[in-house]
């Protein structure tokens, strides 16, 4: 540690602005007193003459402790992520059940032009869309219901912890095994089966329906998901100031009302977050599915996702040149979502901040002209 | 306090109060029953799965169970001796590999968020933007490459390739970043650097005993993740001494249904699932919290 003099010129520079502290000024680092005197510089309109300071860099520290963490990506995520994008314009796959190489090949846009007209592509795609949204609109229902009721002052729902704790379970099995369950559970002979036999002596082929299967799926994934949901509405409307419920409810609005003009708009970031959080999910659509119907995505193709034709490219027919343009297709899909998700997050929340500033202004006034004193609001 | 004012001043309220008091209580029958439901459709599907891994396949066959049976050791037995599925490797592999990327994950995801969170450097800004934008990036994307890469490189059935990428892990980097911002002031770190500790042995000594809970429950995340992992290392996994529990139950997606000795199926689903909820369970009321402070603030 260098050690300095604490002399009069130190203290002149200090009282004018150049110096943070002279006392933990190494501690800091030179780049916040860089800042400072640079602040200090534009306020006085004067030029501070350069002191020497004995003090450490630390910023090479930054540095080396990102080195583990941007190696490894660079080496398995990155240069990966890379080399895909490149084999998208190739033509490279193996024939005869992987003996014999064919490629890399340049040829442009031909894997691109293959997908856009093979139906079946589209048709993965009409697949995992209608599976994602007959899960996601429930779930957004339900989820927003009980994201209210467990946030509501006046319901104070009992036991809500072990409520929470339960509906959040599903999230963290595995998928795999999930998938499998309710293949089981399902099943021609399963539980569910025998149980509707019992009643009505028939029995359903959930699997070998399109309308069925596809239900059962949304309805795994739902279930998988709706508890992680609502506990990010919850995040959301707790972070709504009470106060504001409060009032709405002493100037007479009804629940449904507070509902519809006071939770709805000041949700809607969180809304924006979790829609297109949950469609990159559903785009990674997989492992449930995979599993349940035994890896082909039956019956005919109708519930094949667009993860389980990428996966059945790399894997069984190791089409790579294929698997690059799906993938590059699927990466392009993925970032335009998360663009949109900085788009509007970033002004709704700056509108939010906004309107809470207003409000607070109202009820200060209020306030004052009443004489009273502000201390219930925030 | 302020319901009585409000009732003092407006002459209506009073039978206001009545009326809504009455719908609230209509309100609540609606809300448990609600919950309660949800919850049973929670637990249904696990349930069963317990029930049935109880019984043996010719029982199961025969009809439905609503309670448990006696033959739950032997059909742990009888899972484990099956020639056809290598389930005693399967979970030590699984343990291990969960083991192992769970702690590589929490340290250098703590480490990152170290970096950038103390100290000042140029390109500072840049790499917490970069870190943020590549969460979004699907792990699907780029498994084409990272096949290709392991054929060329001779890393198909090699464990470092399910290991190593376990460093770099953005998501949990941000929840350490997000609980530094919250919980760590500069001045200890200055405190320890006028004691002369060393840069790293100040994350090591000082921080890491600070963050401690944040450890704790981004190890559980990482834990169950890697898991339940299924999609990479299905992808890089051929060889059936090397494979991890979710390999082995996609094993039996070759036969058919009907076929399986279905005690056994649900005996191994049990294996699967149980391990993750027992410790959820334990841990629940802290994820929660987590979860709920950690997500996106309105």
């Amino acid at each position: 540690m260098a050690k300095k003099e604490i002399d009069q010129a130190t203290l002149d520079r200090y009282n004018k602005g150049y110096e943070v502290s002279y006392l933990n000024l190494d501690s800091i680092g030179q780049f916040k007193r860089r800042q400072a005197v640079k602040k200090a510089e534009k306020q006085n309109g004067e030029k501070a003459e350069r002191v020497m300071h004995h003090s450490v860099n630390y910023a090479k520290y930054g540095y080396y402790f990102l080195i583990p963490f941007f190696l490894i990506f660079l080496i398995f995520n990155l240069l990966p992520l890379m080399s895909t994008f490149v084999y998208a314009f190739f033509e490279y796959f193996f024939k005869l059940g992987g003996l014999q190489q064919v490629g890399p090949n340049f040829i442009g846009i031909g894997n691109f032009a293959t997908l856009f007209t093979d139906i079946n592509f589209w048709k993965y795609w009409g697949n995992t869309l209608i599976i994602w949204i007959c899960c996601f609109i429930p779930q957004m229902i339900v989820s927003l219901l009980l994201a209210i009721w467990f946030t509501d002052s006046r319901l104070k729902v009992r036991c809500s912890g072990f409520f929470k704790a339960i509906m959040y379970m599903p999230n963290l099995v595995m998928a795999a095994a999930f998938g499998m369950l309710f293949l089981m559970l399902f099943g021609n002979n399963g539980p569910i089966n025998q149980i509707f036999e019992a009643l009505t002596g028939k029995t359903i082929f959930f699997t070998e329906s399109t309308g069925w299967s596809r239900g059962i799926l949304s309805f795994a994934n739902w279930l998988m998901w709706f508890g992680n949901t609502t506990i990010l509405l919850m995040s959301g409307i707790m972070g709504i100031d009470e106060s504001i419920f409060e009032s709405a409810r002493l100037d007479g609005s009804s629940s449904v009302k507070t509902f519809f003009h006071i939770t709805l708009p000041l949700l809607m970031p969180i809304f924006v977050y979790v829609l297109v959080t949950s469609m990159i999910g559903g785009i990674q659509l997989f492992d449930v599915v995979q599993i349940f119907t035994r890896g082909n995505g039956g019956p005919n193709l109708s519930t094949k996702t667009i993860m389980m034709y990428l996966y059945d490219l790399i894997k069984t027919s190791k089409n790579y040149g294929l698997a690059g343009a799906v993938s590059f297709f699927i990466f392009l899909i993925t970032g335009g979502l998360s663009i949109i998700i900085f788009k509007c997050l970033v002004p709704s929340a700056n509108a939010i901040k906004a309107e809470k500033k207003a409000y607070r202004k109202r009820m200060r006034w209020l306030n004052d002209g009443k004489g009273e004193k502000g201390g219930e609001v925030r | 306090m302020k319901k009585k004012e409000t009732a003092g001043i407006n002459p209506e309220s009073k039978k206001e109060l009545h009326n809504s008091k009455a719908s609230l209580y209509a309100y609540r029958v609606i809300v448990y029953t609600v919950l309660i439901l949800l919850t049973l459709l929670c637990l249904i599907p696990f349930y069963l799965m317990l029930v049935n891994c109880s019984w043996s396949n010719a029982e199961i066959m025969k009809g439905f169970h609503p309670w448990f049976g006696p033959y739950f050791f032997t059909n742990l037995k009888n899972l484990f001796n099956n020639k056809n599925l290598p389930l005693t490797t399967a979970t030590i592999n699984s343990l291990f590999l969960a083991l192992i990327n769970a702690i590589l994950t929490v340290y250098f995801s703590a480490l990152t968020a170290y970096a950038t969170h103390v100290y000042q450097f140029k390109l500072k800004k840049f790499v917490e933007t970069f870190i943020i934008a590549i969460m979004m990036i699907p792990t699907q994307v780029s498994a084409m490459g990272l096949v290709v890469f392991c054929m060329q490189n001779g890393l198909t059935d090699n464990y470092l390739i399910l290991i190593l990428p376990a460093i770099a892990s953005p998501v949990t980097y941000f929840f350490m970043k997000q609980y530094l911002e919250s919980v760590l002031p500069y001045e200890v770190i200055e405190a320890a650097r006028v004691d002369g500790t060393s840069e790293i042995g100040i994350f090591h000594k000082v921080v890491l005993p600070i963050i401690k809970p944040a450890l704790a429950i981004q190890f559980i995340f990482a834990y169950v993740a890697n898991w339940n992992n299924f999609f990479t290392p299905s992808m890089l996994i051929n060889k059936s001494e090397l494979k991890t529990i979710p390999l082995v139950i996609a094993m039996l997606q070759n036969s058919s249904p009907d076929s399986f000795d279905k005690g056994q199926v649900y005996m191994l689903m049990t294996l699967a699932v149980v391990p993750v909820l027992i410790v959820y369970l334990i841990f629940s009321k802290q994820i929660i919290k987590n979860l709920t402070s950690g997500s996106v603030k309105g």
